[in-house]
């Protein structure tokens, strides 16, 4: 059973020049992108910046419209609803199953508010009763590991990883059926992060939830996620279960990625290589493959078509002419 | 790691380094006793979380604290035990002598390139002028060694994106600019501000190749600053741990990572996620977060958040700071090797 299935999805941004301000090119933020997340799963959206990531989950939560493709919900099980095309009253309904954890705790908070009334504000958004959303507030703030003194007090006498506790209550209120969570811990010293990553370990295990965590740091997402897709330039160039895609990667771009990620033990020194050039223009694209110019194992046909994701084994999709023949390094 | 560790001569030696932020609120210790070596041809690494003073150490060194910050204590020596040692901490930030060693003798690399540079001039023009505040060449010249500086940085093309605005160029791009710039008055000491923290993880592995190579080229003295144990992992020889104004430990970067002696290392390394770490597999935390540096804990200010706090002691006393170039850990439990 499938909480979200995105397929084919598109997001372009036209280029506009002259007098006409007529459309003189596109840049392909996000172009083709398909993925599922079955219910109880966490999917990591990894990449670089500009990859698309961050457009994607965006879409999802129509705080962007898609160019084309489609973004099929099931908010409750045996329903399903296609997002793209909906108008705008009948998403508002939808809205709840469907919640955002933000990057920065600092910002996404009401300073103005106390915090009991934050976390309490989607459950009055929803008509639930103020008798029934104060037991609902406790509740919440007891399972992030909050004290229920902190209901009565403004954001600003909370440190920041006390503040993302704070938005992950307001986010599960409504016990939504998904999670989008863009880099929710990139912000915090690496003591605090920890703790919300273990933070959303157990809440993945108690909640059943289904979770699409968008996160540029490699080592995080292998605590966090059941499976990764790796986005290049607008694309998925690879999806596997987590331990899978970091062992035995498929794709070059992955293999790069994790050679490029500097491990916390000095003993692997030296083994930290860096890829060459830069992350193409989403405006101008190389044709074929758009990774070919810093591939190492690129030849002629990478020049000229570009590969479509396909499975190669059962789990595992990767765009790469030469996925069968290659043998990548992974980590781990 | 490279053999003959401590055959290097001392660049620079900070010593008890105090600063204090006076503000309304009440004073702020940054620093508390701050004490290192940086010797040439090596790499110390200065690691620790937000407020531990990393940053304030580096602007120090170049007297550019920021307002209303001020050294209160310990000395920053350049070229210790030689003629020519020159206390940095006692000069005016503004003198001649102080100008000339910040880029002459000291340059700094921002963790944001933009702070180093500006929107209005071209990359060569900020290049040439900082190569001509320390050297008497004319203009031609000194585009000519931008030039050269943008090449050994690996800029591609130098003679054409030398007349490029910084806007025009990447992210990585940019910082390779910020690396230029801080090599301009040919320094033989660098302080590297989380040069990376704020570059894609493909561009990071190649500015770090780059400041590896330079380092070995030039035999520079490099201190570079991260919140990041996989850097430190990667590219320095010595290690300082801060936590709140103070070091806390100190070793070669093998032992720390083998054998790291303060409870605050210890904790932090295994706090740290890794891309070897099993399938949902849980991090062990510290508890509480850091405190603000305006609300230090008494006695060793770890001890609220420590797992091997001895009551009565390390809530009272502060455990003796460690001496300079010699492992240890600030610790009443740490037993000197």
């Amino acid at each position: 059973m499938n909480v979200l299935e995105v397929s084919e999805l598109r997001k372009h941004y036209p280029i506009r020049a002259g007098l006409l301000r007529r459309e003189v090119g596109r840049v392909r933020a996000v172009d083709g992108v398909s993925f599922h997340i079955a219910a109880g799963e966490t999917l990591a959206l990894v990449g670089e910046s500009g990859c698309g990531k961050t457009t994607v989950s965006r879409c999802i939560l129509r705080a962007l419209r898609a160019t084309s493709g489609e973004i099929r919900f099931a908010p409750e099980d045996g329903r399903v609803v296609e997002l793209v095309g909906l108008p705008k009253r009948q998403l508002r309904p939808l809205r709840r199953h469907m919640q955002m954890i933000f990057q920065d705790p600092y910002s996404s908070l009401n300073p103005r508010m106390m915090v009991g009334d934050i976390i309490a504000e989607p459950l009055k958004v929803n008509g639930v009763p103020a008798a029934e959303r104060q037991a609902r507030v406790l509740e919440l703030l007891d399972l992030v590991q909050m004290p229920a003194s902190a209901r009565s007090r403004f954001p600003h006498a909370f440190s920041g990883g006390q503040r993302q506790r704070i938005g992950i209550a307001r986010a599960l209120a409504l016990q939504p059926r998904l999670v989008v969570a863009d880099e929710p811990v990139s912000a915090l010293d690496v003591s605090v992060q920890a703790q919300i990553i273990n933070l959303l370990l157990d809440l993945q295990d108690r909640l059943r939830l289904s979770m699409l965590f968008v996160a540029h740091d490699l080592g995080v997402v292998r605590h966090v996620s059941d499976r990764v897709a790796v986005m290049y330039v607008g694309r998925i160039v690879e999806v596997a279960p987590t331990a899978t895609l970091y062992r035995t990667p498929r794709h070059p771009y992955t293999e790069a990625l994790l050679a490029a990620v500097p491990a916390p033990d000095p003993a692997r020194r030296g083994r930290q290589l860096a890829v060459l050039g830069e992350v193409a223009d989403p405006a101008n694209p190389p044709p074929g493959c758009a990774f070919h110019p810093r591939c190492p194992y690129a030849v002629e046909r990478c020049r000229i078509e570009r590969p479509e994701l396909t499975e190669v084994t059962p789990g595992r999709w990767t765009s790469c002419h030469r996925a069968r023949e290659l043998e990548l390094a992974g980590v781990g | 790691m490279r053999p003959t560790p401590m055959a290097e001569p001392i660049a620079l030696a900070v010593r008890d380094l105090a600063v204090r932020f006076e503000m309304e609120q009440g004073n702020v210790h940054a620093l508390e006793g701050v004490s290192f070596d940086l010797r040439a041809g090596r790499t110390l690494g200065i690691v620790g979380e937000s407020g531990c003073g990393k940053s304030v150490t580096a602007r120090s060194i170049l007297r550019i604290i920021d307002r209303p910050g001020r050294i209160t204590g310990g000395r920053i020596l350049l070229d210790p035990g030689t003629p020519q040692e020159v206390d940095l901490a006692a000069l005016d930030p503004e003198s001649a002598r102080m100008r000339a060693v910040r880029g002459g003798r000291v340059g700094l690399i921002f963790q944001e390139p933009m702070t180093a540079l500006s929107v209005h001039y071209t990359v060569g023009n900020q290049i040439i002028e900082a190569v001509r505040q320390h050297s008497d060449i004319s203009k031609a010249e000194a585009r000519n060694r931008a030039i050269e500086l943008l090449r050994e940085v690996g800029i591609p093309r130098p003679e054409t994106r030398i007349d490029a605005y910084p806007f025009e160029l990447s992210g990585g791009l940019r910082q390779r600019v910020g690396i230029a710039m801080a090599l301009a008055g040919d320094p033989d000491i660098l302080i590297a501000d989380e040069p990376t923290t704020a570059l894609d993880v493909t561009t990071q592995a190649q500015i770090l190749a780059l400041l590896r190579r330079l380092q070995a080229e030039k035999r520079i003295a490099l201190m570079l600053i991260t919140h990041d144990m996989g850097v430190i992992a990667e590219m320095t020889d010595e290690v300082a741990v801060m936590y709140l104004g103070r070091v806390v430990e100190y070793a070669p970067v093998a032992a720390l990572f083998a054998a790291p002696r303060h409870p605050y290392t210890r904790a932090l390394l295994r706090a740290v996620p890794s891309v070897l770490a099993a399938p949902r597999q849980r991090l062990a935390t510290i508890g509480g977060a850091v405190p603000h540096p305006g609300a230090r804990p008494a006695g060793c200010a770890f001890h609220p958040r420590c797992a091997e706090v001895i009551p009565g002691r390390c809530t009272a006393e502060m455990p003796p700071a460690i001496p300079p170039g010699i492992a240890g850990a600030s610790c009443f439990l740490d037993v000197p090797a």
